[in-house]
């Protein structure tokens, strides 16, 4: 199938499913207990009082109309107002998209560093007591969810040895000269190295308690694929050549173990970011994930949509990457 | 320079130790005071939106903006940027001076007229104060020299305690209508003791001391409040130095740290956790109310799972409320409670069932809490199925008066008065109610609009007896407030519960 074609047919199948969400999120949000007028309901409110507020937030008319104009708005741009923080929706979850990225892709690089280390080491050293232990770190890596990692890392490097921060996503009383909310990078971009490092300090600890589980999952499936690709023809061939293991495992045996660790590693990376909710929480860091709590729990309902919907797009984003990588990577699909 | 892989990890490594290392400490002298709040500051404008009416945000609100009248950590009120107040003996007017010599942190004069717009302001429906149905009691502002005058459009003898309340804050006229609500978002100005110096949603706020601040400098020149809403990270935040005060911990991790390299103190605060009995069902019958109301060893519970941080109550008014009777009591009785069952057939072998309702850590041990209170009613002869859910969906269904034959909840009525106590809560016709006896809306109809301030109290402790004395609703306990700190930080209180930097002082 030609590549633009399978591009085209992507593209379409990412429209529905995103209309799909929106459908969903709208109406669930509005069907489960709990709205946003009798969360800021005070002591001695009336029931005029509740019709009101209830018109003044628009949620006085039928659901139905209140999607039409939601999705009229969400067409040209306007996500509506968040309740609770009264700043336009888009603005909010653009203005925190870059944190949660920015953490997310750390988090992924640790769990690729971690994950391969493990593999490789797991094969050089197969069917002996490295391996073993290599599995049984694995296992323990997978077992505990990420929350508790992340609780784990704030008590060693927290307070134990207290060499990480806790909370935030940078000091406060440090002045940023940045254009965009990606510090991180642009921090590097601008050579404030001081900057940066006080950025990773700040990210390091979310970003390893996220990637720790990924970590565990690559370094399964790569160390897998690897060690059936060290019994194929080519490899041994390579061995004859007297070619040492290390540099057999490198480069002759890596680059094919690694396309199926490489699509899922894009699955888990969806999975990762949807993992940035607790994380953030826990880190009191400033993301989406964060931000996404306090919308459900004041039942803020534009925000919580519109942070739905970038969600959405992000995962069907990272999905459709994939999918187009493996294509151009794997000649097999791309030539149909 | 040569930059090779190795020395871009070094000087990578380097960098990240330097970033690292930076951290505060408890030996450090404190120059910058930081505290680690327990909640996100959605919004600055304390006085339109859910924030407004979110007691834990009051604090961050009290140390920008001031409120109309001062409220002493004792909630007493004192003079503010209102030194005097008063109704026209008619009660047809009220009227106010104003403070002078105070300025906005802008520099501008703050005047008579900020307050009349001010009140004007939250008056109106359309600016979307959710306390509208208090502030349009008042019309007619208007401006007399430094005195503000209001025509009282409905009698609410409440009205100035509301001025130390949610959403009872004062703006500046002339900056809001010139930078507009956006513009006030972004750079919000107060006559508070502190000034917004920088603030990141979800982050963190920055404030520097008002060196004009009408009630005296605050001893910290600059104060960073973190919003760390997970109580293990804020617990770790104090623990490492990384923060100096925070509040709302585990009582095990208070009691743990407080003697520790941290010290600690906790004071009861005007929240209050209690059972919400619903007019249905089993409840309809007074032997039952009684009996789960007799059959609760408060103390027992705030013993052993509060640590006994938290003070057992029979009415809905704490000791510190002007109408907090002593004399009223509902005493544990276990044999009491099996009588009373009794009387109506039941036992433990045919207990009467209905449901509770309870959150589970939206309060410190609040499922606990109702799994004992189950436990005890167990034995008397009453099975009770817990229900978990959220705080939103207590909100609703109260809302539309569908809770559960008994709900739990906490109660915050931080002016003390009784009509935000027993008022709301009990009032069949108020949203907050569950109960809608008649007899109950007799007796409390009358006391909103007295005038006369004894007989008003009187009559509010005549219907808390009538409550107590029938069981129409279970008041648990007065929670307390645990706070840890640096040793080199005085925190003083405030029974609020608001957490205000400009009370703490250098040790």
């Amino acid at each position: 199938m030609p590549f633009l074609r399978i591009l085209v047919l992507r593209l379409l199948t990412t429209g529905i499913t995103l209309a799909g969400v929106a459908v969903i999120v709208f109406f669930v949000i509005r069907v489960v207990p709990g709205n946003p007028i009798a969360m800021m309901l005070p002591p001695g409110a009336t029931e005029a009082d509740i019709a009101r507020l209830s018109a003044l937030y628009g949620l006085d008319k039928p659901l139905v109309a209140q999607f039409g104009i939601w999705v009229a708005g969400v067409v040209q741009g306007d996500f509506g107002t968040s309740i609770t923080t009264r700043q336009p929706v888009l603005a909010l979850v653009l203005g925190r998209l870059p944190a949660t990225l920015e953490l997310s892709i750390m988090a992924l690089v640790i769990a690729c560093l971690l994950g391969g280390a493990a593999a490789l080491t797991g094969t050089r050293f197969r069917g002996g007591r490295t391996e073993g232990a290599i599995d049984v770190a694995n296992g323990m890596a997978l077992s505990v969810p990420d929350f508790l990692w992340g609780l784990i890392l704030i008590l060693l490097f927290g307070v134990l040895v207290p060499i990480f921060h806790i909370s935030g996503r940078v000091t406060p009383s440090l002045d940023l000269p940045f254009t965009t909310s990606f510090y991180l990078f642009e921090s590097l971009i601008r050579l404030r190295f001081d900057l940066w490092a006080d950025i990773v300090a700040h990210m390091f600890m979310p970003a390893l308690a996220l990637a720790i589980p990924l970590a565990a999952i690559t370094g399964q499936l790569l160390k897998q694929s690897l060690k059936e690709t060290m019994n194929l023809d080519y490899v041994t061939l390579a061995r004859t050549k007297g070619y040492g293991e290390s540099r057999v495992i490198l480069r002759e045996a890596l680059r094919n173990a690694a396309l199926p660790t490489l699509t899922l590693v894009g699955v888990q990376f969806t999975f990762l970011i949807g993992g940035t909710v607790i994380i953030e929480r826990l880190f009191s860091y400033e993301g989406l994930g964060n931000m996404a709590i306090d919308a459900v729990i004041n039942r803020d309902l534009p925000l919580i949509q519109g942070i739905v919907l970038l969600f959405a797009v992000i995962f069907t984003a990272v999905n459709l990457i994939v999918d187009l990588l493996y294509t151009v990577l794997n000649p097999r699909l791309r030539h149909g | 320079m040569n930059l090779n892989r190795r020395s871009l990890l070094m000087l990578s490594a380097a960098t990240v130790a330097a970033g690292s290392f930076g951290l505060p400490s408890f030996a450090q002298a404190i120059d910058e005071l930081v505290i680690a709040y327990n909640v996100n500051l959605p919004s600055w404008d304390p006085t339109v939106g859910p924030s407004a009416v979110n007691p834990t945000i009051q604090g961050i609100y009290q140390s920008v903006f001031d409120q109309y009248i001062l409220q002493q950590p004792d909630l007493s009120p004192a003079p503010g940027l209102l030194t005097e107040w008063g109704w026209s003996d008619d009660k047809k007017q009220v009227w106010m001076t104003v403070r002078e010599g105070v300025t906005w942190h802008d520099g501008s004069p703050f005047t008579a007229e900020d307050v009349a717009w001010s009140l004007a302001r939250v008056a109106k429906p359309e600016t979307g104060s959710p306390i509208q149905f208090v502030w349009g009691t008042l019309a007619n502002h208007r401006v007399e020299g430094n005195k503000v005058i209001a025509d009282v459009a409905q009698f609410d003898p409440t009205i100035f305690k509301w001025m130390y309340f949610l959403t009872g804050y004062v703006l500046p006229k002339a900056y809001y209508e010139k930078v507009g609500a956006e513009g006030f978002e972004a750079a919000p100005i107060g006559t508070g003791p502190y000034m917004v110096e920088k603030f990141e949603r979800n982050a963190f706020v920055r404030l520097k001391a008002n060196a004009n601040y009408w009630g005296g400098k605050p001893d910290f020149d600059t104060v960073t409040i973190k919003f760390v809403p997970d109580s293990a990270a804020r617990v770790a935040e104090v623990e490492s130095g990384n923060s100096h005060v925070t509040l709302e911990m585990p009582y095990e991790e208070y009691d743990r740290l407080k003697g520790g390299p941290l010290a600690g103190i906790a004071t009861p605060i005007s929240d209050i956790g209690m059972i919400f009995l619903n007019d249905i069902d089993v409840m309809l019958d007074p032997n039952v109310r009684k009996a789960a109301a007799h059959a609760i060893d408060k103390q027992a519970i705030i013993d052993r799972l509060l640590s006994g941080y938290g003070v057992k109550i029979d009415t809905l008014q704490t000791p510190e409320y002007e109408a907090y009777d002593p004399s009223i009591t509902v005493p544990y009785d276990e044999a009491k409670a099996v009588e009373l069952l009794a009387a109506s057939g039941f036992s433990a072998d045919n207990p009467v069932k209905f449901k509770i309702q309870t959150t589970k850590g939206f309060k410190p041990k609040d499922y606990e809490m109702v799994q004992a209170i189950v436990g005890l009613w167990r034995k008397v002869g009453i099975e009770a199925e817990i229900e978990v859910y959220e705080i939103a969906k207590h909100y609703e269904l109260r809302a539309a008066d569908q809770l559960a034959p008994a709900a739990f909840y906490n109660w915050g009525n931080s002016v003390g008065d009784p009509t935000t106590s027993t008022g709301f809560a009990m009032f069949g016709p108020s949203p907050h109610s569950v109960w809608d006896g008649q007899d109950l809306i007799d007796m409390i109809g009358p006391l909103w609009g007295e005038a006369d301030e004894a007989k008003r109290i009187a009559g509010w402790k005549a219907v808390d007896k009538y409550i107590a004395d029938n069981a129409l609703v279970i008041p648990l306990l007065q929670y307390v407030q645990p706070i840890l700190h640096a040793p080199g930080v005085v925190v003083t209180p405030h029974a609020s519960g608001a957490l205000l930097p400009h009370l703490m002082k250098r040790a």
